[in-house]
């Protein structure tokens, strides 16, 4: 990470017009390539999003979810590549599906509040005065909140709980964070030239936003949503590990750890929650290399290229 | 400055009064009420409930409910709860002092650890212990809570057994024996490593940033020009500015020290606030529930104005007026 404020750099440098254009996807490539632990965390991360994909099909899921009394808690062996649970499950298969599920739960959790926080933020920002003060004290009321206690209780309470409303849950809850970076970046954005000539050419507020503004923030947008990725599955396993998150018959990875919780499983029984925990922590460090190395690409200050 | 606290305060009173309105009304949306922790097992009677029911004011409409618990509350009646069949204020007077104590010292280990390295990276930037702490403060904001208390839980407690699997203290030591001091920092240990180790990334962040960007600033130069020794010019110059506003951080913490305490207590089964609030839950045990809820709302929402105040009283720029 190199940050550069020297008062000694030379001006006359960023008056120069640049020569050549370099686009986004292609500045965002370059930063993962120079960046060994960016580059081994995206082939990584491919590589276990193919196995865990591809594998998941394969699986017969039926087999895996069986409840086998003869085999409980069978050590790993060449039939159980990671031994079985307490019902004599597969432990490898399960930590397909759930692996499948907590990376998917949380893309789409990402994506739904993505889009919360983007439409409102963008709103704020863009109108300012009175409409931004009243979300803005929205936003930092929620954010000040136990969150984590009020989505347990939420989770409890709500009268039919399945994927659909943990998700719902979720959303509620974690687009304040970009709703906040959104907003600040458009508040100096409507500053700006281009969008006052559009306003005097009458152009509608709405296309100044979607089509003018928005794209001059995709590459703060991108990385946001990557960094909050690999939280939002760190969220939804952690609920899942506390008995909060998904149910049973839709195994997370959360799942698996939460067999931790038994002493006896934790102590002699290491092949059924540290294959999954380890898992969700590569996933994480993973998301989050590529994170910061799309970060530096976003900031031309911080890029090592 | 009184103006900015004034104000400041001011904006509290109705989020406290919309965070129990919106608790009130979870609580309302719970299965069971108030009644359900007073009624024994065997007042089964649909009559004699309903009677209950209407002597204890269940029947009126919400608002008035909502003011009779809030006044309750203010005086400082949280009600019974209906497992332990106890007042909720004893029950959660066992506990908080073990939850204060375990936030207080993952408080200060993480500042500990925090403060040191952030120092390092922003003075020596780009030596080889600065890309290690840039590395170590990466992996602490990636790892998941939960993952690494079990990892330690498996390796110090269960294989190499160094330190206590769970518990808050010895039950064999006295109180107020050296055994008993002893015991009880052995049973924080592990929970405490746990949750600073993870809890250093927005110090060390906040500290190498604003030590790079303070020293190549005028005041830094004219120090150092004046022939004021490199240590001096960190110690008097540098970090005067950079390390107040970290103390003041510290109401900001307090929403991630509760939500981190969820996770600890569960798994190090440290008896606190948070294993109570995860049992009462699992248990349907709302009465407790609810004013958990509501302390660490409240908990949460004055730290927050205190670091406020304390922030603007430091830096004037950030002043709302």
């Amino acid at each position: 990470m190199t940050i550069n404020l020297g008062s000694e750099t030379p001006v006359t440098e960023s008056i120069q017009p640049k020569t050549s254009y370099t686009s986004l996807r292609k500045t965002m490539w370059l930063e993962i390539k120079n960046d060994k632990m960016a580059l081994i965390s995206l082939i990584l991360l491919i590589a276990i999003l193919l196995t865990v994909y591809i594998g998941s099909l394969l699986l017969n899921l039926e087999k895996i979810t069986r409840i086998d009394v003869f085999n409980i808690y069978a050590e790993p062996s060449a039939v159980h590549w990671l031994g079985t649970d307490y019902g004599g499950r597969d432990v490898f298969g399960v930590l397909l599906i759930g692996a499948k599920n907590s990376i998917t739960i949380g893309v789409v959790i990402t994506l739904i509040s993505g889009i919360i926080g983007l439409t409102v933020g963008l709103i704020a920002g863009y109108f300012g005065g009175l409409v931004d003060n009243v979300i803005m004290r929205i936003i930092d009321f929620i954010i000040i909140l136990p969150f984590l206690m009020i989505i347990i209780v939420l989770i409890t309470v709500v009268p039919v709980f399945n994927v659909y409303t943990f998700i719902a849950i979720l959303s509620i809850f974690l687009w304040t964070g970009k709703a906040r970076l959104i907003r600040s970046k458009t508040l100096a954005e409507r500053e700006l030239d281009y969008v006052n000539a559009s306003k005097t050419l009458g152009t509608p507020n709405w296309k100044i936003m979607m089509f003018e503004v928005l794209p001059n923030l995709s590459s703060i947008i991108i990385v946001n949503l990557t960094l909050t990725l690999a939280g939002n599955i760190g969220i939804e396993t952690g609920l899942t590990y506390l008995g909060f998150g998904l149910p049973e018959s839709v195994p997370s990875l959360g799942t698996l750890v939460a067999y931790a919780s038994n002493p006896e499983v934790i102590e002699n029984r290491w092949w059924v929650w540290l294959p999954a925990s380890l898992l969700i922590l590569v996933i994480m460090l993973c998301i989050n290399f590529i994170g910061q190395a799309l970060k530096r690409a976003a900031d031309a200050r911080q890029r090592l290229t | 400055m009184l103006k900015f606290i004034f104000r400041r305060t001011l904006i509290m009173i109705p989020q406290i009064f919309i965070l129990s309105v919106l608790i009130f009304l979870l609580a309302k949306a719970m299965p069971g009420d108030a009644l359900t922790g007073q009624l024994g097992s065997g007042d089964v009677d649909p009559e004699r409930i309903e009677e209950l029911r209407e002597k204890a004011g269940l029947n009126d409409p919400w608002h008035i409910q909502y003011g009779r618990w809030i006044g309750n509350v203010v005086q400082g009646d949280f009600g019974k709860s209906s497992v332990y069949q106890q007042k909720v204020t004893n029950l959660i007077g066992d506990r908080v002092g073990n939850t204060l104590l375990l936030s207080a010292s993952i408080l200060i280990v993480s500042y500990l650890i925090a403060i040191p390295l952030g120092i390092i990276a922003g003075r020596w930037t780009h030596s080889w212990a600065d890309k290690m702490i840039v590395g170590y403060n990466y992996l602490s904001f990636a790892t998941p809570l939960f993952v690494f208390a079990l990892i330690m839980l498996f390796i110090f407690g269960f294989m190499l057994q160094w330190f206590p699997i769970g518990g808050s203290v010895d039950i064999r030591a006295d109180k107020g024996t050296l055994e008993y001091v002893i015991s009880k920092a052995r049973h924080l240990f592990l929970p405490t490593m746990a949750g600073a180790l993870l809890a250093t990334f927005s110090t060390i962040q906040y500290l190498r940033n604003e030590i790079i960007d303070t020293k190549i600033k005028d005041f830094v130069k004219t120090a150092r020009a004046k022939g004021v020794p490199e240590s001096k010019v960190y110690t008097h110059h540098i970090l005067r500015n950079s390390l107040l506003p970290i103390a003041a951080f510290l109401g900001y913490e307090i929403t991630g020290l509760i939500g981190g305490s969820i996770f600890l207590e569960s798994i190090f089964s440290y008896p606190g606030l948070g294993q109570l609030f995860l049992s009462s839950i699992s248990s349907r045990d709302f009465s407790v529930v609810t004013i958990l809820v509501l302390i660490s709302g409240i908990a949460a929402i004055v730290g927050t104005m205190l670091s406020d105040i304390i922030l603007s009283w430091i830096d004037p720029r950030i002043r709302i007026d």
